[in-house]
């Protein structure tokens, strides 16, 4: 009986002791906030252009969480949905609204000798990448400018302009090889040798 | 000579080195025009100095460094800057990049320039600035700025030095030419290198299928004090790899991510030494390289020194290019270098061979096939990677499992390519997967710095709008504060007032009992006087001769008060017992007094008259109250009792009054009523002191009585009032003195009491004289509130005005203006309201702050929208008839931007209102709907009343009880409304 009642004892000791760890690490490592949406969040682009029809990429993020459809953000493009679907483990579909080509970069440009200082830009653009003020000449700082779109319209003179973001020398990237063309290698003529470990 | 390592893989393509080094090192001809491009190293591109149309000289500075990786960049000959532009560069993507163009004049001019004495000498800073401004990169790879490898030893400790000169790579001979001629200038660049870092060991690294060039450096070294050994390894691709050199030659592995100098060595490229060499002893700038010329398309493959800048066509024109058989055109080795389309790209820093080959040399790649697992990618791969792993992720674009296979890791060698029997393009694969990575990492810093300034700006947007919010809040704290302080000025005014010897307010308020009893006491007191009179008389001749007109004028109050109703002193009393009191009891006898000139008509007006002529202090008005007073006794005392539980009622709510009893005095002009005449010039006459009574009725918050500002019959009622209540304390001072000589008990009280009143009695009758005859209430008036009187006047005047006006109208039109009448009431309610308003937030002391101060005015704005309405409707239908005139179209185009501008003032304004009454908990919209229901029901009992008049009911009082308490709701409600709507 003894034996039992030291084993119970024991174990009930046990028990209360990870219980209160358990209990304790709950408390100590709360994760703040929703992990989940910080992760959709990272993966959405953050043009933070409501295209989605939400007013930004977050709420977006919270709505994909609630069970909202992962198709709806046209800047992301295709690889933002697989992305989504990736992390949430459901089927990825294709982009709403039927797929557009990999998504162009643009940036705002403001005609500045056309602007005329409204200041109606400033307050639409949601990263702040407009400079100006009242009745001064207005201007997007070109690397701050998510290209979302949303200062065009607001214009009363139609000055800004999307242009498409340039490639230069930095940003140039390689495409995917085409099967059979212009790998440099030196000529068969000579013994080729191969794939001596030395 | 060390000991030997190796590192894994490596081919051994066909070396085809020979053809460049039968001849020694040429300097190629100058060329007219040099393309020198601003960014030829890795980092930022350097910043023009010079101008289009400059004269530059070799060796001058044309563009300077921008930041920490960066170097100069010079002019490589004599000659014009003919254009700063976009010219072709030598770049895998064949795009184009600033350059300057210099059109060379041929003189080779040199700026001044010279070396330094002895490097040792000055600091170490000094020395890698001046290699630095001497525009010194990297010669082989990436031109990674020199300067900054030189500053490894800063922070990092540098134990080997090591020199590659392994040009592993088939086809090139640069290096192995240049050691072969100038090993010495090497050395010698090693040694400033070696004076920089202070490494233990320098190790120079040579591939052993290049033995003149290990001998000139074996013998460049004999006589060194460096610690440095020269290591032949053997030739394999891609020993020239760092991370491979390092391999090879110490054993080390340079961790994945990690830069050699992380395990403490330094690797530099023996051209780089030679340039250093130059920079440091001669002052030469970077402004020229050696290039291997080599293909089979060349006819005379060699190697050459070359301005920076130079066309490859000039170079390939020397090696006597046979334009025919070019099939390709590559800069760098056939491994890792990269196809160019055209002859125009210049030599730049990095540029170390050009490939002229000829179909059979380099034919193009054959097809690529599927992958076959074979594994021979793997094995030779230097970086010990899994190529068909990673070349599979790329093809997939699964770029996350690429990069956990070290993607990164891999040098683009070409080795896993150049063995794969399927032909596949492996490390365009690779390269193609890096760039997507890349370019991903960065849109991911670049999301996550938009979602951060995108955060940064909605937690401004939130903090500005809960500071609004706050400061919302302030205000409306501030102006309620404001209001309370007002209260309680008013309340101290007025408490002021009454201890300053007012009759009406304070001591008759907080004993109004007490007064009434000593009234009553008083009056017996008298009446006992009077019986035992001759007695009393006698005794107090005895002792005092002066009681005797006290007596005399005792019996003449007595008189007098034999002549007024007992009640009446009482009524009065209790009327200045409560502010409210007075209004109402006004409001209600100005309505008596209407319903009694409906009634009576001209007998009582000439009765009036006739007292007013007799009375030159007293008014026809306060006669006629007098008269009314003499018979409503009993209602009164009704209405008094009211007053008392409605004590509370504040000014505005008498105010209210004073519209109603307006209305009352339209209803009677409106009906004809013969008293109009006299109204009139009740009105006129009491214009100015009425305005004065109401402003310090506002002021003492006893403001019912300005209630007569209205209605000639209310003021002349009011001022009855205020005489009854002197004659009141006359009597009462009369009845303490009887009191007093006839040796009451009660004298000691009535003579608190009455000493009190006499003080107000006093200036009550001050007031009155002031005012020509104004009502008790007049006398609050103090110095203090003068300030505020006139600014309350002053509003009151226009009101006045109005009042006047209104009326005048209805009497020249006689009973049918009636509506005329009510729309100026209307409006003079409006602005009644506007002056409480301004009166409450202005704390009765402020009278500035009224609500004409607010920013917009709803009725413009209205009046505004509904103007713009209508101009636009009129224009379009006048468009509609003329539907092709440009200047009609113009003109609806302007009213309709200009319409849906008013109109969103309009709409902003009223939600504006509405949010500020919602703030406060009062949805507006209900206040509305309730103040128009209150309204109506005062009109319905204002109709009710006037039905029961005329046909005499019994209930009249009662109905006017419900007529006053739903007057009573209405203002209030108005009064609430227009805190929000004015
Ligand atoms: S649609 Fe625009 S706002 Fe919505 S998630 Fe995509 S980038 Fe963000
Ligand atoms: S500048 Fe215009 S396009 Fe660019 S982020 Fe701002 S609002 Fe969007
Ligand atoms: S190219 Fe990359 S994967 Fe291929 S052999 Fe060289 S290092 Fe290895
Ligand atoms: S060498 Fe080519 S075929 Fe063989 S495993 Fe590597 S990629 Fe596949």
């Amino acid at each position: 009986m003894d034996i039992i009642l030291i084993a119970v004892i024991a174990l009930l000791g046990l028990a209360l002791v990870f219980g209160l760890l358990l209990g304790f690490a709950s408390v100590r490592f709360r994760v703040e906030g929703n992990p989940l949406v910080d992760q959709i969040d990272g993966i959405l682009p953050q043009t933070q252009c409501g295209q989605c029809g939400y007013p930004g990429c977050r709420p977006y993020a919270e709505a994909i969480s609630e069970g909202d459809a992962i198709n709806k953000c046209p800047p992301g493009g295709q690889s933002t949905v697989e992305a989504l679907a990736d992390l949430l483990d459901v089927e990825a579909i294709p982009l709403e609204g039927g797929v557009e080509e990999e998504p162009v970069k643009k940036v705002a440009y403001i005609r500045e000798d056309e602007c005329i200082g409204c200041t109606k830009c400033i307050q639409a653009c949601p990263v702040d990448a407009i400079l100006g003020a009242a009745k001064q000449m207005h201007t997007v700082i070109e690397s701050e400018c998510t290209g979302c779109d949303l200062c065009v319209e607001p214009c009363p003179v139609d000055c800004i302009d999307m242009l498409p973001i340039e490639t230069t020398l930095n940003t140039w990237k390689w495409d995917m090889p085409k099967p059979g063309v212009d790998l440099i290698v030196t000529d068969l003529r000579g013994e080729l040798k191969q794939g001596d470990a030395a | 000579m060390s000991t030997q390592f190796s590192f894994h893989g490596g081919v051994h393509p066909p070396e085809n080195k020979r053809q460049s080094t039968g001849g020694p090192i040429q300097i190629a001809p100058i060329p007219e025009q040099l393309s020198v491009p601003l960014s030829q190293h890795i980092g930022a591109p350097s910043d023009v100095v010079v101008a289009v149309g400059d004269r530059v000289l070799k060796g001058q500075v044309i563009a300077e460094a921008v930041g920490r990786i960066s170097v100069n960049v010079h002019a490589p000959s004599s000659g014009v800057v003919e254009a700063i532009e976009a010219r072709p560069v030598p770049h895998s993507s064949g795009m184009t990049a600033p350059s300057i163009v210099i059109r060379t004049d041929g003189e080779d001019e040199w700026v001044e320039h010279s070396g330094l004495e002895d490097f040792r000498a000055i600091p170490k800073q000094e020395l890698i600035d001046f290699i630095r401004h001497h525009g010194i990169s990297g010669m082989g790879g990436a031109g990674f700025p020199t300067d900054v490898k030189l500053h490894l030893g800063d922070d990092h400790i540098v134990n080997t030095l090591i020199l590659n000169a392994m040009e592993c790579e088939p086809y090139i001979t640069a290096d192995d030419m240049l050691l072969r001629e100038h090993a010495e200038q090497v050395v010698k660049g090693i040694e400033v290198i070696a004076h920089l870092l202070q490494p233990h060991h320098v190790m120079i690294g040579i591939e052993d299928n290049k033995p003149q060039a290990i001998r000139a450096l074996e013998l460049a070294t004999e006589q060194s004090k460096l610690n440095l050994d020269i290591v032949v390894v053997p030739t394999v691709y891609p020993s020239g790899g760092e991370k491979q050199l390092i391999k090879l030659l110490t054993g080390v592995e340079v961790p994945s991510g990690h830069i050699p100098a992380d395990v403490g060595i330094v690797c530099q490229n023996v051209g780089t030494a030679s340039a250093i060499y130059d920079a440091v002893y001669n002052g030469i700038p970077l402004i020229s390289r050696i290039v291997t010329l080599t293909g089979d398309a060349l006819g005379h493959p060699h190697n050459m020194r070359a301005l920076i800048g130079t066309p490859l066509q000039t170079l390939l024109q020397s090696a006597q290019l046979r334009e025919k058989d070019l099939y390709r055109l590559v800069i760098g080795g056939p491994m890792m270098g990269f196809t160019v389309d055209s002859q125009s790209i210049p030599l730049i820093k990095t540029t170390n061979c050009v490939i002229a080959a000829t179909y059979n040399e380099m034919p193009p790649a054959p097809p690529a096939n599927p992958c076959i697992r074979c594994g021979m990618c793997e094995q030779v791969c230097p970086a010990e990677l899994l190529p068909q792993q990673l070349h599979w992720f790329a093809k997939g674009k699964e770029f996350e499992k690429a990069k956990h296979h070290n993607l990164f890791d891999c040098i683009e060698c070409g080795a896993c390519s150049y063995v794969c029997p399927s032909n596949i393009p492996l490390v365009q694969y690779y390269r193609f997967a890096k760039a997507e990575i890349r370019n991903e990492e960065a849109e991911q810093r670049k999301a996550d710095h938009a979602r951060q300034r995108f955060e940064a700006r909605q937690a401004r947007l939130e903090q500005e709008k809960l500071e609004k919010e706050l400061r919302r809040k302030q205000r409306a704290e501030e102006a309620a504060k404001a209001q309370a302080v007002k209260k309680d000025k008013a309340v101290q005014n007025s408490e002021k007032a009454e201890s300053s010897g007012e009759p009406d307010l304070k001591s008759l308020k907080t004993a109004s009992a007490v007064a009434r009893t000593k009234l009553k006491k008083a009056q017996k007191a008298l009446q006992l006087a009077e019986d035992k009179g001759v007695g009393d008389i006698d005794k107090l001749r005895q002792t005092v001769t002066e009681l005797e007109a006290k007596e005399r004028a005792a019996q003449e109050a007595y008189d007098q008060a034999q002549s007024a109703p007992a009640e009446q002193p009482v009524v009065d009393i209790q009327q200045l017992k409560t502010n409210a009191a007075v209004a109402r009891t006004k409001l209600k006898q100005a309505e008596k007094a209407l319903a009694k000139a409906k009634e009576s008509g001209e007998g009582d007006l000439e009765a009036l008259r006739a007292k007013l002529a007799e009375q030159k202090a007293k008014t026809e008005a306060a006669q006629a109250a007098y008269d009314q007073a003499e018979s409503g006794g009993a209602p009164q005392a009704d209405v008094n009792a009211v007053n008392l539980d409605e004590l509370k009622a504040s000014m505005e709510t008498a105010l209210g009054k004073v519209d109603k009893a307006q209305k009352a005095l339209d209803a009677a002009v409106a009906s004809g009523s013969p008293a109009v005449e006299k109204m009139k010039a009740g009105v006129e006459k009491l214009q100015g002191k009425y305005k004065e009574a109401k402003a310090e009725y506002e002021n003492a918050q006893s403001a019912p009585a300005s209630a007569p500002v209205m209605s000639a019959e209310t003021l002349a009622e009011l001022k009855a009032d205020m005489e009854a209540i002197q004659g009141k304390v006359e009597k009462a001072q009369k009845a303490l003195d009887a009191a007093v000589s006839s040796g009451s008990p009660a004298v000691e009280k009535m003579k608190a009491g009455v000493e009190k009143l006499q003080g107000k009695y006093k200036e009550a009758k001050a007031e009155y004289e002031n005012a020509q005859s104004a009502p008790a209430s007049a006398p609050v008036v103090s110095a203090e509130t003068l300030a505020e009187l006139k600014s309350d006047m002053e509003a009151m005047q226009g009101k006045v005005e109005k009042a006047q006006k209104a009326l005048d109208a209805a009497t020249a039109s006689g009973s049918p203006a009636a509506d005329k009448m009510k729309a100026g009431v209307e409006k003079l309610q409006g602005k009644y309201n506007e002056l409480k308003q301004a009166f409450l937030e202005a704390g009765g002391q402020l009278p500035a702050a009224q609500p004409d101060a607010a920013p917009v005015d709803p009725k413009t704005l209205k009046q505004t929208v509904s103007i713009v309405r209508t101009k636009l409707k009129k224009a379009q239908a006048a468009l509609d008839g003329a539907a092709d005139d440009v200047e009609l179209q113009t003109e609806v185009q302007r009213l309709t931007q200009a319409h849906e501008v008013a109109k969103k003032a309009l709409d902003t304004y009223e939600s504006e209102q509405n949010d500020k009454a919602a703030a406060e908990g009062i949805d507006l919209k209900q206040l509305k709907i309730d103040a128009a229901m209150a309204r109506a029901a005062v009109t319905k009992a204002e109709r009710a009343l006037s039905k029961a008049r005329e046909a005499e009911q019994d209930d009249l009082p009662e109905i006017e009880q419900q007529l006053l308490a739903a007057q009573l709701e209405a203002e209030n409600l108005n009064q609430t409304l227009s805190r929000f709507t004015d």
